[in-house]
């Protein structure tokens, strides 16, 4: 049996929104080198839509492909719906990731959030 | 498809394999057996313990077979202890580094009153024998170090620390699962008093394996039933595996230091081309290693997609970060020469072995330098590093 699904792999392979904003209006970063894990998050929104959305990770196959999924899930969404992400959708959409590797999803989850939270505190608190 | 995790296991040569098919196909006896099917895979086993004991220089009758490395660290340490114990002797001296057959059965004697001191082995990942032998008590009843790290790849001072162990009359055992066959070994002049072998890291199959224990050193058995092994070690034996095991070892050590030195050469390009990497460190001493172990920690990648990457280049490696582990710390090998967490995690272990071509070598430094390049491309890390935000460790 393969470590991961053919959809962690694919994301893993050829991680979507990879890189950098640089004028972005939400940035977000989780985790720490010391546990093997770290995703920056940028958000630029325009109207309460998420825009585009960028990442950057140091991490393992699943953490990239947990990150590279979240941005999918959240890009063109109304800033509320990305509040609402959760880490379970994220290992739902990727098939599934092994149980040991589940903190890669909420990892990417509280990527989004932190983001988020840096978007509210720089644009005001209108969080609904 | 380049395998280079020979540290993990062998292919079988295709003369191991011969051995164990014939030996299968026409000396599956019961060597208890008295009748003359039994007796003729008695031959065969018999004959397998000469060429083991002529392998190391030891005398057939100190050669017990097991299932493989750990069973054998096993036996040697739990005895060594239980021994000690009876005499009044509860401590043992080892290594931070061990394998883990070995510290896990080391934690499960400290949790029984025994007491450890497990030693430094400093940057470059050897034992320091004056540290050693201050470490010795009237009470130690064992000293066990590895003949060479599984990791890292570094050779032991073996001989000078069993010279000193000798001289407090104190046993020594060395795990040299990762050493046997791919130096030389001999016992008499390596002062050793019990050796662990495993069959599969030397081209023979799994689940078979030896103890060696000097004439002398008394020994317990850890697995009860019958009398095979001299009651040293019951149950039937894998005469196949361990027939095999004898041809694999005898073919090993035949031309010996002519491989070495080709295998000596390539791993020190290997070395050399992956150095030209930016922030990255080989770990441990870049001599006194085994002749196929490569093993670089990378600043500000993780080691799993490392391996992954490789992998898809169609090369076979390991690494020692906590994600390819299992648990959250990375190598507890990593830990003990010092490299810190951020680091350990991205670290690679390339070994290589005869059937490693140059090509081959080539071809895994031009994809470990990509994938390092692809993966740091969007690390923050790398980013805060190269930024200047945080200081490179390495």
């Amino acid at each position: 049996m393969a470590l991961y699904s053919e959809k962690v792999m694919d994301h893993f392979r050829n991680p979507r929104n990879v890189g950098v904003i640089e004028d972005a209006d939400g940035v977000g970063e989780v985790g720490n080198a010391k546990c093997g894990d770290i995703m920056k998050m940028y958000l630029k929104i325009d109207d309460n839509i998420i825009s585009d959305v960028k990442f950057e990770t140091f991490g393992c196959g699943s953490a990239i492909a947990s990150s590279s999924m979240a941005t999918e899930l959240i890009k063109g969404k109304p800033v509320s719906e990305a509040m609402q992400l959760t880490n379970k959708a994220v290992a739902e959409a990727l098939d599934g990731l092994p149980d040991y590797k589940m903190h890669c999803s909420v990892l990417a989850e509280e990527a989004i959030k932190s983001a988020l939270d840096d978007y509210y505190s720089k644009h005001g608190s209108d969080k609904q | 498809m380049i395998y280079a995790d020979n540290a993990a296991t062998t292919k079988m040569s295709e003369a191991a394999v011969n051995t164990m098919v014939a030996v299968l196909n026409e000396n599956w006896g019961n060597p208890s057996g008295l009748y003359t099917l039994g007796q003729t895979a008695k031959e065969v086993l018999e004959k397998a313990r000469q060429d083991v004991a002529d392998a190391i220089g030891a005398d057939p009758r100190e050669i017990i077979f097991t299932s493989g490395g750990s069973e054998a660290d096993n036996q040697a340490i739990i005895s060594a202890a239980r021994l000690g114990a009876a005499n009044g002797k509860k401590h043992i001296v080892s290594t931070a580094f061990e394998h883990h057959a070995v510290l896990h059965t080391l934690k499960k004697l400290e949790k029984e009153g025994f007491e450890v001191t497990l030693l430094d082995v400093h940057e470059d990942g050897l034992v320091r024998v004056d540290e050693l032998e201050k470490a010795l008590r009237d009470d130690t009843a064992l000293v066990t170090v590895m003949f060479a790290n599984n990791e890292i790849g570094t050779i032991q001072p073996i001989k000078e620390i069993g010279a000193v162990c000798r001289a407090h009359k104190i046993p020594f055992h060395t795990d040299a699962v990762q050493a046997i066959a791919h130096v030389h070994i001999n016992v008499a002049e390596d002062n050793i008093d019990m050796l662990s072998a495993s069959a599969h890291k030397f081209h023979g199959p799994k689940g078979v394996g030896f103890l060696y224990v000097k004439k002398g050193i008394r020994i317990l058995n850890l697995i009860e039933g019958g009398a095979q092994e001299k009651g040293r070690r019951a149950g039937t034996e894998n005469v196949a595996g361990i027939a095999a095991m004898a041809t694999a070892l005898t073919e090993s050590l035949k031309d010996l230091d002519k491989t070495n030195e080709i295998v000596k050469k390539r791993r020190d390009r290997l070395m050399e081309g992956i150095r030209e990497i930016p922030h990255c460190a080989l770990n441990g001493d870049a001599v006194k290693r085994l002749p196929g172990n490569v093993n670089f920690c990378f600043e500000g990648i993780e080691g799993e997609s490392l391996l992954l990457l490789l992998d898809d280049k169609g090369i076979q490696a390991s690494s020692g970060s906590a994600c390819t582990s299992g648990s959250l710390d990375p190598s507890h090998v990593l830990l003990a020469i010092g490299r810190v967490h951020d680091v350990a995690h991205g670290s690679l272990r390339l070994t290589i072995n005869e059937d490693t071509s140059d090509e081959d070598i080539e071809y895994i430094i031009k994809s470990v330098k990509e994938v390092v390049e692809y993966l740091r491309g969007f690390s923050p890390i790398w980013r805060d590093l190269v930024a200047g935000k945080k200081q490179f460790i390495l």
